[in-house]
């Protein structure tokens, strides 16, 4: 195929689709702190397998050597001074909380 | 009243042809008679919308008024609006309500426009059909069975119904250009940096830009040189001054060259597409552009490399929805432990998409995988973004399709997650590479309009506005409205 045809996308280079198990799903569900239904887990690891299939031709390509983009501003971040500009709007910003007492956020009672 | 552009509407109200009250009534009216089907909006904020009427043509006969002052626009949910419901197009923030506003919505509130809602959206800015909206989807106004596009889905099927003469939105990785595409109107992203993002809820912080979708590439001139510009409150801001677009646009032509990467006429593009946008190509040299063919070598990778870094980014930044300090709180007793607890919270907050990417993102990070995935993607994105230097260095813009087809059928492709994601195959490039990019219409296939991008190099907003703006003076593509709303 051409270099830089785009049809390549439809057909990932490696041949053995990478088939993330129920028990995989389960533990990045706990990484990222989501509940999932054992009625969903099916369908979540299909699709998962397949995003990963398809992200996996990443791997072929030849990066030697090259410097890892993770920003598209070529110029250093920013800084400001050390010093506190916000005023306290911990009233305001509470109004959105679930659940306040006495300024604090309040979570249920766990016996751990 | 509503087939006129923000140009028209400014010199109306200045002249006063027209009132701020009586414009923001108009749109409200037909917000009223047409949004039932289309679905566009989250929030109309009508009360506050009137009031800030009263106040602009205040302004209007105090001669305080600047150019957008009575301008009636919508926002897409995803920025803060102080004392509204900013929910994101997601179950977690349906019961959030802004404590402050985003630069983007105080510069156009401080410069006299009027907001008349909150517009739909992919949850999270995540989607591109505006099917994962918890709101659900927005229909196409040139047909309600197909979807806008998305994510700002809600923001553009507004502006082609003519139910605002302009609206917000975001791009992370095609959200204002695919949309604007599918549904006939214009739209810009601009340089990473160019708009501040604050206040702006993060999907992915290194990909995510704010612009408009317009009428025309004159308003959308107008309406970015109200909204960009240094801000300190995003650490990403650029310092940089900014042109006065809206003049620029209307300066001669310019003999630019313009580069087409022939790899986007692959057979993964509609022919009649295609055929439109050679017609369109052809319309730029009529113009006095020289085309010029191009390689990106790399570009064919920018899906892949996207999907990883994107839902990298994704996760880091969802982490801050746990339903303690705001969003959703399951309602569920008997929590065994706070894992638990957060775990049903988000749980019940997200949708299914949302979760995918969540899930995406933690599996590439994770141990094990971070330099096979997420370094790797960074290096692929390097390579994506040099070939658009190299391109730069020849040629003045870039041009080829917004999208692979018009727009296409509700539920059509929700069930593969890959297919959707190739939506965004020819827009996400610029996203990778920090480049302002536009979509403007070129034509129409099967009744259904479509979109040409045009890339420009960094900052170079000023240039891509201007061919767009042309363009649109030797045709009338953009004029075109659905039947229904003309």
């Amino acid at each position: 195929m051409r270099r830089g045809s785009l049809n390549v996308l439809r057909y990932p280079n490696r041949l053995e689709i990478p088939v993330l198990s129920a028990e995989d799903i389960r533990r990045l569900c706990r990484l990222a702190r989501l509940e999932i239904t054992p009625a969903e887990i099916a369908d979540v690891s299909a699709k998962l397998s397949s995003i990963v299939a398809m992200v996996d031709q990443l791997q072929a390509v030849d990066t030697v050597g090259v410097n890892p983009m993770a920003h598209p501003l070529d110029r250093p971040q920013r800084l400001r001074a050390d010093a506190v500009t916000d005023v306290d709007q911990h009233e305001l910003y509470q109004r959105n909380a679930p659940l306040v007492e006495r300024d604090l956020y309040l979570v249920p009672k766990v016996i751990e | 009243m509503h087939i006129r552009t923000l140009a028209q509407l400014a010199s109306d109200l200045r002249a006063r042809r027209v009132s701020a009250t009586e414009l923001t009534s108009h749109f409200l009216e037909r917000i009223g008679r047409f949004d039932p089907a289309l679905n566009a909006f989250i929030t109309v904020t009508a009360e506050q919308a009137l009031a800030q009427a009263a106040a602009a043509d205040r302004r209007l006969a105090n001669g305080t008024a600047t150019l957008l002052t009575g301008i009636p626009l919508a926002h897409k949910d995803i920025f803060c609006t102080s004392g509204v419901k900013t929910s994101c197009g997601s179950r977690m923030l349906d019961n959030f309500i802004a404590p402050y506003d985003a630069t983007v919505v105080e510069r156009l509130q401080s410069a006299g426009a009027v907001m008349l809602g909150k517009t739909n959206m992919d949850e999270f800015a995540m989607g591109s059909s505006n099917e994962t909206s918890f709101y659900g989807p927005v229909h196409n106004p040139w047909n309600l069975a197909l979807v806008p596009g998305g994510s700002s889905g809600g923001s553009a099927a507004a502006v082609a119904a003519r139910l605002a003469p302009a609206s917000t939105g975001t791009d992370t990785g095609g959200s204002i250009r695919q949309p604007a595409a599918l549904t006939g109107i214009t739209g810009i992203k601009p340089t990473y940096g160019r708009v501040s993002r604050y206040g702006m809820i993060a999907f992915a912080s290194s990909l995510d830009q704010a612009g408009v979708l317009t009428q025309t590439a004159e308003d959308a001139a107008m309406l970015l040189e109200a909204i960009a510009g240094f801000d300190e409150r995003d650490s990403t801001s650029l310092d940089e001054p900014v042109p006065r677009y809206s003049q620029i646009v209307n300066e001669p032509w310019d003999n630019i060259t313009i580069g087409v990467p022939e790899s986007f006429f692959d057979s993964g593009l509609d022919a009649d597409n295609a055929a439109a946008l050679r017609a369109a190509l052809a319309q730029f040299e009529k113009l006095g552009a020289r085309l010029k063919s191009i390689e990106l070598e790399h570009i064919h990778l920018s899906v892949p490399a996207y999907y990883v870094v994107a839902p990298a980014e994704a996760s880091s930044n969802l982490s801050r929805f746990d339903g303690v300090r705001f969003g959703h709180r399951a309602a569920r007793e008997g929590h065994e432990d706070l894992l638990t607890f957060y775990m049903r919270n988000r749980g019940e907050g997200f949708g299914a998409e949302v979760k995918r990417r969540i899930l995406t993102g933690t599996y590439v990070l994770s141990a094990g995988y971070f330099d096979a995935y997420y370094l790797q993607a960074q290096k692929v994105r390097q390579l994506v973004s040099q070939d658009f230097a190299r391109a730069f260095a020849e040629v003045d813009l870039i041009a080829g399709p917004t999208t692979p087809s018009p727009a296409f059928g509700l539920g059509q492709k929700t069930s593969d997650p890959i297919e959707m994601y190739l939506n965004d195959i020819y827009t996400i490039g610029a996203n990778l590479a920090g480049l302002p990019a536009m979509s403007l219409p070129c034509g129409f296939v099967r009744n259904l309009p479509v979109g040409m991008q045009l890339v420009a190099p960094p900052l170079a907003e000023a240039r891509v506005l201007k061919a767009a703006h042309h363009f649109q003076r030797a045709t009338d593509w953009h004029q075109r409205v659905p039947a229904t709303y003309a």
